[in-house]
């Protein structure tokens, strides 16, 4: 059901674990659906995206997405990497199964929230 | 690699007897049981004769027995055809939160036309208990439905206490004995039921066949029209070589089962035993009253995909009461109806085993199985105990 690169990141998940020196962090989903992605972010003067983790609680999809968006961002600024969509994702992925498009499909989201907390931190 | 099976409440492998059993039916022995002529003589002769042999395992008479496609169908027939035919008597009908979809969705259809459902609840260990039968009932029940093993956890219900308190208030009582039947004694005189439903790909015969046993004096109405076969109450050309191999798996099944529930509980225990000695890892479902081939575990701070997708990457097949797996967005109702936390059941992980297992599997399972639970709670933000 899941295509060859899927099973690929969910097996040699990219960017594993936490960022000691991340200034942002997003968390998106919940227990209830039984899917919890946290994305930590170390963006650097130049809003570059210098370092990227991730923890995921959730399905093969919700696993293959997160590592695949820290490929995807790492290294770009950050007015572009916002602009990731969760399709994006799914389509470097070489598509997801349809029920997983909505429930394990979060990735972008929780990019989109770990930036939002570093420019909030950024204003205080 | 090793390929293991640990999925033998999903389907079984047939077994080499049935599938001889059913070879003749598929090519020469074609006859149609309803033809009068000697190829459908043939045929008759040995499709009555194989419900003498299932009659027989099941302690029940042949003109008891129907064949279906399966225990899909046997389940919609005992009860969309108790509320058609008791429709004047009643409408209410009492089942339990625990059963599987082919009871529980039929059911809450009939709740839409009219019927009255009450859906009994059950304790931790997924047991209905007779006493809130006997408070749920009324002389307005025409219909108690009762799994007899739970699918997914084993639990296995009081069926003989519950089906007496069905009987004082005149109401029909059925049993889903789909997962049962071949792993623990099933008699219909000692559980006194009136119907029951069972299916041959679960005992090591082919799929698409399965049956309803309906006890004599009975009368249930019709959910299909088209043919007099089964004494008119199942329409269609009998599934001749699965009846075949449906009765030489079922006649096996019963003359094995005491040995199978000896082999399938000692390594059921070995594996209980060495999953729930790591850590944060707990049982689910009953600790005695339990199908022999059952282990279902939760698994905190992981969820039962990356388990499955991370065991069948090792070659161990295994399932999950997790919403991924349900191919809903909720997780498992049979493990919610047991009060499980939402992490715990997406957690989930069962385990069915079957004749084939052996302890080298158990190990070898116990030994792969650390490394990926560990890999994967290393991945995981949530915390253990989180809701």
């Amino acid at each position: 059901m899941y295509s060859e690169k899927v099973m690929d990141h969910f097996q040699n998940p990219r960017n594993v674990g936490t960022l000691p020196d991340a200034n942002g962090v997003g968390e998106v989903g919940n227990i209830r659906c039984g899917d919890v992605m946290k994305l930590y972010i170390k963006v650097n003067e130049n809003q570059v995206i210098e370092d990227i983790k991730f923890q995921t609680f959730g399905c093969g999809a919700a696993i293959a997405t997160s590592s695949m968006i820290t490929e995807i961002v790492k290294g770009m600024p950050i007015s572009e990497a916002e602009k990731v969509s969760n399709r994006q994702v799914a389509e470097e992925l070489d598509g997801l199964p349809p029920v997983k498009m909505h429930c394990s499909n979060l990735a972008a989201d929780a990019l989109k929230a770990a930036i939002e907390d570093y420019r909030q931190g950024q204003k205080a | 690699m090793r390929s293991i099976y640990l999925d033998h409440a999903a389907t079984t492998p047939m077994r080499q007897e049935a599938y001889e059993a059913m070879i003749p039916y598929l090519t020469e022995k074609f006859g149609n049981p309803s033809s009068i002529h000697a190829f459908g003589r043939a045929a008759r002769k040995d499709v009555d004769g194989a419900r003498e042999r299932v009659a027989k395992a099941l302690n029940a008479a042949p003109q008891e027995i129907f064949f279906t496609s399966g225990g899909t169908e046997a389940d919609n027939m005992a009860i969309l055809g108790t509320a058609a035919q008791l429709r004047d008597k009643g409408k209410h009908i009492i089942t339990s939160a625990v059963e599987h979809h082919a009871v529980l969705h039929t059911c809450e259809a009939l709740a839409t036309q009219g019927y009255r459902l009450t859906m009994l609840p059950v304790d931790k260990y997924g047991m209905v208990s007779p006493s809130q039968l006997a408070k749920a009932i009324t002389d307005e029940t025409i219909l108690v439905s009762i799994m007899h093993a739970n699918n997914e956890v084993g639990t296995i219900q009081p069926i003989r206490e519950l089906a007496a308190i069905a009987h004082e208030r005149g109401a029909l009582f059925h049993t889903d004995a789909v997962q049962s039947l071949g792993n623990i004694p099933v008699d219909v005189a000692d559980l006194q039921v009136d119907l029951l439903s069972a299916s041959a790909h679960k005992l090591y015969g082919p799929k698409g066949v399965g049956l309803l046993y309906v006890r004599k004096g009975t009368k249930l109405g019709n959910i299909a029209y088209g043919g007099a076969q089964e004494r008119n109450l199942r329409p269609g050309t009998e599934n001749v070589a699965g009846i075949m191999g449906f009765a030489r798996a079922l006649e096996l099944a019963a003359a094995e089962q005491p040995e199978t529930y000896e082999h399938l509980a000692a390594l059921r225990d070995k594996l209980i035993k060495g999953l729930t000695s790591l850590p944060a890892v707990s049982l689910n479902g009953h600790p005695q009253q339990r199908l022999p081939g059952n282990v279902n575990v939760s698994i905190e701070r992981v969820e039962g995909e990356s388990l499955i997708l991370s065991l069948d990457m090792a070659g161990i097949a295994v399932s999950s009461g997790s919403a991924c797996t349900s191919g809903s967005l909720e997780p498992s109702h049979v493990l919610m109806a047991m009060g499980l936390s939402h992490q715990k059941a997406h957690g989930s992980l069962r385990f069915t085993l079957g004749k084939s297992t052996s302890a080298a599997d158990i190990d070898y399972v116990l030994e792969v199985i650390p490394g990926i639970i560990q890999r994967l709670r290393q991945m995981s933000p949530v915390q253990a105990g989180q809701e």
